[in-house]
């Protein structure tokens, strides 16, 4: 079956969907995902959605989800990378995420992470 | 059959004397534009189109039956080219209706005194050129839509035009009303800009949109959501006081979105987030 591979990147984790999102394959990554955070204590999460053209209401779902977990668990989760039809069919499905974070690229979102750790101040003790 | 057979016989017989009546009337019609069509031409189409029409006659006198359809088909090439020339509905449906006294009077000469076939003949012409300029005005009215439909698009795109004020921070000054379909080609074009330019700030700017109503309230807030969603943060500028005051009155729910009531004033909050400063040079005198 297929995989979505996570990539760890010092303290944040890079998922990179370049897979067609099954619901089946939508499902084991939110339980990898989940995992992986508190294995490695990760602080935030980047998921590049850049070569993911087709988006269903489940889908949409399935990213708010995976960003609300991720808050639970403590880590800020930034989607990167969307194309402009998929914007535009997320929002014509009703689906505008209010609560998760976007940025253009993996380099702003970078940037987005680090700036919002700043932010967050001594919330947890350094490493 | 045999008499229709007739019929086209006689009209290629005589399609030299018929055309020059025919050709008469068009001239003589106050509806002939000679400033549109030179005489010689209008002559030529027309003797193609009696070639045609003998021919499709000939078979059945039903306009819906497929040996019509060359007569049609070169019916909706005059009608699209006049439509094009900018001849109206009734100087283009007079090409065909005129045709009607020609052929009335040679049905005249052919059947003579006999009152009953008279009527019947003619009613059966009668009904075949009516057809005949009802499509005609149809295919007139189709290439007109085509047009105006064309013009339509060729507005919206223009219409929708995404400027770069500094790095990272995109303009988009609206003009006239916003509906759906108006709202999804903005919506794709500045998106497709955010893409190409990275830009981290936009700005929509509605001075030029004469009434918000709650529709047109949720398009806008649609494409803020859709921007946001690429990672690029919106503001709203230029919102009239008459216009602030008719979304408070509405309901309309703007507060997630940051709102300006100048482009000037958008471009200072999008500077300061981007870090950057404009100030005046010093004098040099």
């Amino acid at each position: 079956m297929e995989r979505i591979p996570i990539l760890k990147m010092g303290p944040y984790l890079l998922v990179t969907i370049q897979v067609d999102m099954h619901d089946r394959v939508a499902m084991t990554l939110q339980d990898e995902l989940t995992q992986r955070i508190v294995s490695e204590r990760a602080r935030g999460v980047l998921l590049d959605i850049s070569s993911v053209d087709v988006v269903d209401s489940f889908i949409g779902r399935m990213i708010g989800n995976i960003a609300s977990m991720s808050r639970v668990l403590d880590a800020e989760t930034v989607v990167v990378g969307m194309r402009p039809a998929v914007a535009i069919t997320l929002v014509e499905l009703g689906l505008a995420l209010p609560s998760i974070r976007t940025a253009l690229n993996v380099d702003a979102g970078m940037t987005l992470l680090k700036s919002a750790r700043k932010m967050a101040g001594n919330g947890r003790p350094a490493r | 059959m045999g008499q229709n057979m007739q019929l086209a016989e006689e009209i290629r017989k005589r399609q030299d004397a018929i055309l020059k009546d025919w050709m008469a009337y068009q001239v003589s019609a106050l509806t002939l534009r000679r400033d549109l069509v030179k005489e010689s031409e209008l002559r030529e189409t027309s003797r193609q189109f009696l070639e045609l029409f003998s021919e499709a006659i000939g078979v059945s006198t039903d306009t819906s039956s497929p040996s019509w359809k060359p007569v049609k088909d070169s019916l909706a090439e005059i009608s699209q080219k006049r439509a094009a020339q900018g001849f109206s509905p009734s100087e283009t449906a007079t090409f065909v209706l005129s045709l009607k006294q020609p052929l009335f009077d040679l049905v005249q000469q052919r059947v003579g005194q006999d009152g009953k076939r008279l009527a019947d003949m003619l009613w059966e012409f009668t009904k075949l050129l009516d057809h005949l300029g009802l499509y005609t005005t149809e295919v007139y009215q189709e290439s007109r839509e085509g047009v105006i439909s064309r013009q339509q698009q060729e507005l919206m795109e223009l219409s929708t035009p995404v400027v770069q004020l500094w790095d990272e921070v995109l303009a988009l000054p609206l003009i006239g009303t916003l509906d759906s379909a108006r709202t999804q080609v903005v919506m794709e074009n500045l998106l497709q800009r955010v893409v190409e330019t990275g830009a981290r700030i936009a700005i929509i700017d509605i001075t030029g949109v004469p009434t918000v109503d709650t529709l047109v309230a949720q398009h806008l807030m649609k494409t803020v959501a859709a921007t946001r969603l690429m990672g690029a943060d919106c503001i709203i500028s230029g919102i009239r006081p008459q216009i602030a005051q008719t979304i408070v009155h509405l309901g309309v729910n703007l507060n997630d979105i940051v709102t300006k009531a100048t482009l000037a004033d958008a471009f200072e909050v999008a500077l300061a987030r981007l870090g950057a400063t404009v100030s005046k040079a010093a004098s040099t005198s």
